[in-house]
């Protein structure tokens, strides 16, 4: 079964329509990735995707794991397994980021009918996730994003993932505003998170973060639909020709 | 305030009754209204010395002259203080609910996400026949109460009810009663001094560090203290003592009105930390029923390097109008005040504190943490004053505002009287709107919107809920979030 199927998802923010029809399957283990301009929809697609109420969803279905995200709100689909990393991660002033963590994985746990981690289960879980992504013990304590640097933010974002281990990762455009030895550490996360029963929605403006994150399907937004499918090598077809070609197509 | 069980809960009202614990209930009872006659008779009742009884008089007649504060943003129709009943005789069982059936749904959906137990739910909800026991003492079993008052009677401390104090320690009660707040000082505070019921009395000896947080957890016989408490706590020199007040249960009475008045006094080198927790039943959404809280609170640091800290949450009362404050006399005196005030709905808040620096190289801290939703309106009223001889004198006040929705008001009122040159005051004061991207990102981590607004709340009070003692720490923290319950759309 996919682990995401997207059908003709139709989406608008503020009145405005901005995704016209989208399709896009994932199955398990599949990293797709979705490149596009600005202002192409990619943030919307993933807003939607993720239930952010500042996004309407105006047409077209999407199953997540075989149920219709009309039927969840966005802490159910979170629970459920798709979990976002944002673009720009929110600051929560004077709660840790291990009491929000401690907070999200035990909610996720009990939706999926776990047990609840008690402290020191967590701590374990921690510690071991740190060896998937390094992660400094002081961001851990301070509060959530609260005085992180960009990509201390984005490996953040990285780090709760690997902690709340979703079924599908929704990666939005992690890679702005990080240099290349922060991209590396992020990219080296993610891979590392890469499994057969994972599936992954990388979305970029660059190529670069293609060069880390190997896609096995890329798609290209474009005015919010999809307007070419292909595989890795469609990447670097982009870097070199840009989105021109699609753009003035459209008449934009 | 949670029990483990009901079977627990029922071992322990039985033993109460078995042992005589319950007290002795008149059978007569004062009519409504309000004159010299009614201010003797509870005097009398009480059994009262005559000094005491005049006291009251002096307070009942200074009373007559003054009339109610409305410089308060806070609204409410006017109090018939005729039509009250001054004297807190047995409850007519006509006149109370009859079984948790007759109660707001609301507080009893309020009660099961705290977990109370049933038996537990009817002494708060003040159910005809329900035992009338402190609900805070069927926490502890009788024995554990009686070894704490044992140890404490063997340091010297004297802590119980304040009609048990006038009858055994009437010396301290005369020599302190009044002497921080003055039976003139404001409306409610002088109708306390005429017709106060009952209340605390504590007292820590010279060089006495009380060794355990003092609350009303087994405070066994001073049930009813009735809608005008008194309480009176003296630390004298190098005593150290940590109070607790109140409960995060939501609790219901049918006296509409209360005024409190809580004094304190700090001798030299003493430190004092008074804790609350205030949860009164603030109304239906309609605002229909709630408690109008009036309280006066003051400490006086009388001694040089004494400390008063207040702490409190407020949480309940459909109007509170609350201003513990720190007089600081003694040099090198530290006054602080932390506070988080949550509103929410037709709830109202106008509180905060007062800082008088008349000593020497005093230092004041004000944190205060205003929580608005709802249609409520949430005010901080603070002073800080400098007197002439308060050489070098220090204060820091922040004042943070936050709000949920956009029906609700945050108000912020600094008062700032410096006389003397070499003073230093700083005031802080911020106002933020949960966001709504804060709550999405929750929201995407798996936590439902109730949970990321008590987790962003959490956050905006961490500040006041660490100076709490542990077990109120917690207790505050899962409160809050009840009391914002349905805030966010």
């Amino acid at each position: 079964m996919a682990l995401l199927e997207i059908k003709d998802l139709h989406a608008s923010v503020a009145d405005k329509p901005i995704l016209k029809g989208i399709n896009l399957t994932i199955k398990p283990g599949e990293v797709h990735a979705i490149m596009g301009p600005n202002g192409s929809g990619k943030s919307t697609l993933s807003n939607v995707l993720a239930g952010n109420e500042a996004y309407t969803k105006t047409g077209g279905q999407v199953l997540f794991d075989g149920i219709d995200i009309d039927d969840l709100a966005a802490h159910e689909r979170a629970r459920a397994g798709m979990f976002l990393a944002f673009q720009y991660p929110v600051e929560i002033a004077g709660i840790s980021n291990m009491y929000f963590l401690k907070a999200a994985v035990n909610a996720v746990r009990e939706y999926q009918g776990k047990d609840q981690l008690d402290a020191m289960d967590f701590l374990d879980l921690i510690e071991e996730k740190k060896k998937v992504v390094k992660i400094r013990d002081d961001l851990l304590e301070r509060a959530v994003n609260s005085g992180f640097s960009g990509g201390e933010k984005k490996r953040n974002e990285i780090f709760q993932m690997a902690m709340l281990e979703p079924k599908l990762g929704i990666l939005d455009e992690t890679d702005s505003g990080l240099d290349i030895d922060a991209l590396r550490i992020v990219s080296d996360g993610v891979n590392a998170l890469r499994s057969p029963d994972r599936g992954f929605l990388v979305i970029t403006h660059y190529q670069r973060l293609l060069d880390y994150i190997v896609p096995d399907h890329v798609h290209v937004l474009v005015h919010g639909q999809i307007v070419k499918s292909g595989g890795k090598e469609l990447a670097l077809e982009l870097e070199n020709e840009g989105y021109n070609t699609w753009v003035d197509e459209k008449g934009a | 305030m949670k029990i483990e069980d009901e079977k627990s809960f029922d071992e322990l009202t039985d033993k109460e009754y078995k042992y005589g614990f319950v007290t002795d209930i008149e059978s007569d009872s004062l009519p409504p209204g309000l004159n010299e006659d009614i201010v003797r008779a509870i005097s009398k009742r009480k059994n009262e010395p005559e000094w005491l009884t005049e006291f009251r008089l002096k307070a009942y007649r200074h009373w007559l002259t003054l009339e109610e504060p409305t410089w308060a943003k806070v609204e409410f129709p006017p109090v018939d203080y005729q039509a009250l009943s001054y004297y807190s005789a047995p409850k007519q069982k006509v006149d109370m609910p009859q079984s948790l059936d007759d109660v707001d749904p609301e507080l009893l959906a309020t009660y099961e996400k705290l977990g109370i137990p049933l038996g537990e739910q009817e002494v708060l909800a003040g159910v005809a026949g329900a035992p009338s026991i402190a609900v805070d003492a069927v926490f502890d079993s009788v024995s554990v109460a009686t070894t704490f008052k044992k140890n404490l009677e063997e340091m010297g401390i004297i802590f119980g009810s304040f009609s048990d104090a006038v009858k055994d320690h009437p010396e301290l009660v005369k020599q302190y009663l009044g002497t921080v707040v003055p039976y003139k000082d404001n409306y409610y505070a002088t109708l306390n001094s005429a017709v106060f019921s009952d209340g605390s009395f504590c007292y820590i000896p010279k060089g006495v560090k009380c060794p355990m947080e003092l609350s009303t957890y087994f405070r066994i016989n001073a049930a009813n203290t009735g809608q005008f408490e008194r309480t009176l706590l003296i630390a004298d020199e190098g005593a150290k003592v940590s109070y607790l007040e109140g409960c995060t249960a939501p609790q219901r009475d049918e006296n509409q009105l209360h005024a409190a008045v809580v004094e304190l006094v700090a001798h030299k080198d003493a430190q004092i930390k008074y804790s609350t927790v205030q949860n009164w039943y603030p109304g239906d959404k309609d605002g229909k029923g709630g408690i109008y809280n009036f309280v006066t609170k003051r400490g006086h640091c009388r001694g040089d390097n004494s400390k008063i800290s207040w702490t409190q949450v407020e949480t309940g009362s459909a109007i509170t109008w609350k201003y513990p404050s720190c007089i600081l006399k003694g040099d090198n005196s530290v006054g602080e005040f932390y506070s988080v005030a949550v509103t929410n709905n037709l709830q109202q808040a106008d509180t905060g504190t007062k800082m008088i620096h008349v000593g020497k190289n005093t230092s004041s801290t004000i944190i205060s943490k205003g929580i608005s939703a709802g249609k409520a309106q949430n005010s901080y009223r603070g002073m800080v004053k400098v007197v002439e001889t308060a050489e070098n004198a220090r204060n820091f006040s922040q004042c943070d505002s936050m709000l949920i929705g956009d029906k609700c008001g945050a108000h912020t009122f600094p008062y700032i009287d410096v006389n003397n040159p070499t003073a230093h005051v700083e005031h802080e004061a911020t106002t933020t709107k949960i966001g709504e991207d804060q709550i999405f990102y929750c929201n995407q981590r798996g936590l439902d919107t109730e949970e990321a607004v008590s987790l962003i709340v959490n956050g905006f009070c961490k500040e006041v809920f660490r100076e709490l003692p542990m077990e109120f720490a917690v207790e505050a923290q899962k409160l809050l979030g009840i009391s914002l319950e349905g805030s966010v759309g």
